[in-house]
């Protein structure tokens, strides 16, 4: 196995996905096999644990922690359920895992149950992501014929069946308790909390809810080791990490690098710097709810930690670049709009502020700015912290619109002031 | 009244889930496939296997981007409206698409061929402007790829 890419590095240049046979000729379910044959539900954890595992969904948790507050007496049946409903605007990378090896999801979700006592998993896919339904679906398939799944997995006693889930689509499914209320036939609204999932999640059972990437990284660490895990990244965080670029980059993709590499090198070196005839002015480093970064924070290493500081998230790892010839007024706006419509309706900062916000935008995206608005803008934002919603959409969609105000300020009193946009 | 097809196809869901009410996503979905939208009569349908009401059933389609309770074309297209497509001019596939088909988006064209509708990013945003057509996605489009792109769907 190609040892600096565990998640991508035997992936088939085709584009077809590995098959149960080839996944196993390049390791796959070895990981398994050493854990159902010889290490307790808490050693896999605590080996998770050690490997400095962080969720790749964005928020970076530790996933060994978040595994260690399933109760380890409680009611069954309990699940595991696997978020890969990617549709935070700009992130592509979950597709490709599931895509190229669903296998090695599969495995990671029956070493997840295994080390919170799962009896059963959902694999939660966004409903456009056809090819990928196709061959999850499959993979699962091939892994119940081949005894990965189902009764006394691998003669160890331990039973895992696994479903896939797909949805009909809407951003709030992502939130994991919306994610749950989605699986339950429900408006995925989120839930209140506490309680939280471990100890009341779906179904009102346990339930331990991990990213796509987070699971297709635990059976590498349960084969290879935490250390060895450690070792791959070039900060605390353990492991790889799929960057992205998007937007007017000479080579938009995606890249299987060292936690920690520095924004710089991948925007140069991976996607190849800006198109002719553009320059960089900003970026957002990880989706759609993360704030602005600019020329400044360039040499920041993408982990949780540093991007943090530099007063942005990683969030998902995949870029999305603003170059000099894209308003960052409309760039705002069209964030916005897409924040305004995907809210669930529930809570009142975010349903109502993120209405009046969008309009607000767009009225100065058209010309009809007033003088106020920014300070409108600048109330919203701060309206939309953490603990004034049931769940983090409005605190996401403050994040682009505060750094905007931040770095672009004197681009939207130019529309203002001029009562157009400068570049239409 | 659901076919026989239809109701194997929702039947089996069944042992997925613990309770029938949590199939209700799985079984508008299959109903849509057969159908092409969910009618107030598709509900019902739907309700009296999963002992739910046609009410709530409503609820539950109305809050999600890829249930239809209106009919559409024969073909959807789905135009990624986020903000790497936004950047890399999608409001101008866009247009094109209205000006080719004589739509706005959310409409169904006069022949039942195709309905427009804007679409939350794809995740194929290296790839962008991107689009869906029924099951298949469409990368990099410019307006000659797209006409091209359309003749494929009858």
């Amino acid at each position: 196995m190609p040892e600096d890419k565990p998640l991508t590095g035997n992936m088939r240049p085709d584009g077809q996905a590995l098959d149960r046979r080839a996944y196993e000729r390049a390791g796959g379910y070895r990981g398994l096999r050493k854990a159902l044959s010889g290490m307790t539900p808490a050693a896999v954890t605590a080996e998770v644990k050690d490997s400095n595992l962080r969720g790749r969904g964005g928020a970076g948790f530790p996933t060994g922690l978040k595994w260690s507050f399933v109760p380890e007496k409680g009611p069954h049946p309990r699940y595991v359920v696997a978020n890969g409903d990617e549709m935070e605007p700009g992130t592509f990378k979950d597709r490709l895992l599931v895509e190229r090896d669903p296998h090695q999801l599969v495995e990671g979700m029956i070493l997840a149950g295994y080390a919170t006592g799962a009896d059963i998993g959902y694999i939660f896919l966004r409903g456009e992501y056809k090819l990928s339904a196709q061959r999850v679906a499959r993979a699962i398939a091939e892994a119940y014929e081949a005894g990965y799944l189902g009764k006394d997995i691998l003669d160890s006693g331990y039973s895992f069946e696994l479903y896939l889930h797909l949805s009909a689509g809407r951003y709030m499914c992502g939130e994991e308790t919306g994610m749950l209320n989605a699986l339950e036939g429900k408006r995925a609204n989120p839930r209140a909390k506490p309680p939280f999932p471990p100890a009341s999640g779906l179904f009102g059972k346990p339930t331990t809810i991990n990213n796509v990437e987070t699971l297709c990284n635990v059976p590498h660490i349960i084969r290879n080791g935490a250390a060895w895990f450690r070792g791959l990244s070039r900060s605390k965080d353990g492991g790889t990490k799929l960057y992205g670029a998007s937007g007017k980059v000479k080579r938009p993709g995606l890249w299987e690098l060292s936690m920690g590499t520095p924004i710089r090198e991948i925007l140069e070196e991976h996607a190849g710097g800006m198109r002719d005839g553009v320059r960089f002015r900003g970026l957002l480093p990880g989706g759609a709810s993360t704030d602005f970064l600019t020329d400044e924070h360039l040499d920041t290493p993408m982990d949780f930690n540093e991007v943090q500081k530099a007063g942005s998230r990683m969030g998902t790892g995949t870029m999305i670049i603003l170059d000099d010839q894209t308003c960052p007024v409309g760039m705002v706006s069209n964030l916005e709009h897409f924040f305004a419509q995907e809210s669930c309706g529930w809570c009142t900062p975010c349903w109502s502020g993120l209405g009046w916000v969008e309009r607000i935008l767009c009225a100065i995206e058209e010309g009809r700015g007033q003088p106020g608005d920014l300070e409108k803008l600048a109330f919203q934002a701060r309206f939309w912290a953490p603990g004034h919603t049931f769940c983090a959409l409005a605190p996401g969609a403050a994040e682009p619109l505060q750094s905007a105000l931040k770095y672009f300020r004197a681009d939207f009193e130019q529309h203002i002031n001029e009562k157009r946009c400068p570049w239409k | 009244m659901l076919t026989p097809e239809e109701r194997a196809e929702i039947e089996a869901e069944f042992p997925h889930y613990p309770n029938r009410k949590a199939v209700c996503i799985d079984a508008m979905r299959i109903v849509q496939k057969h159908r092409g939208w969910l009618s107030d009569e598709a509900l019902l349908d739907i309700g009296e296997l999963l002992g739910m009401s046609a009410a709530d059933l409503d609820g539950v389609a109305t809050f999600y981007n890829l249930l239809f309770r209106r009919p559409v074309g024969r073909h959807v297209i789905y135009l990624c409206d986020s903000v790497s497509c936004w950047i890399m001019g999608s409001e101008r596939q866009c247009s094109h698409l209205s000006k080719r088909l004589g739509v706005a988006p959310g409409e169904t064209t006069a022949d039942g061929r195709f309905t427009l509708l804007p679409i939350v990013c794809l995740g194929a945003c290296d790839h962008a402007p991107v689009m869906m057509i029924d099951d298949d996605t469409h990368f990099d489009l410019t307006p000659e790829r797209i006409d091209r792109i359309l003749e494929r769907y009858a």
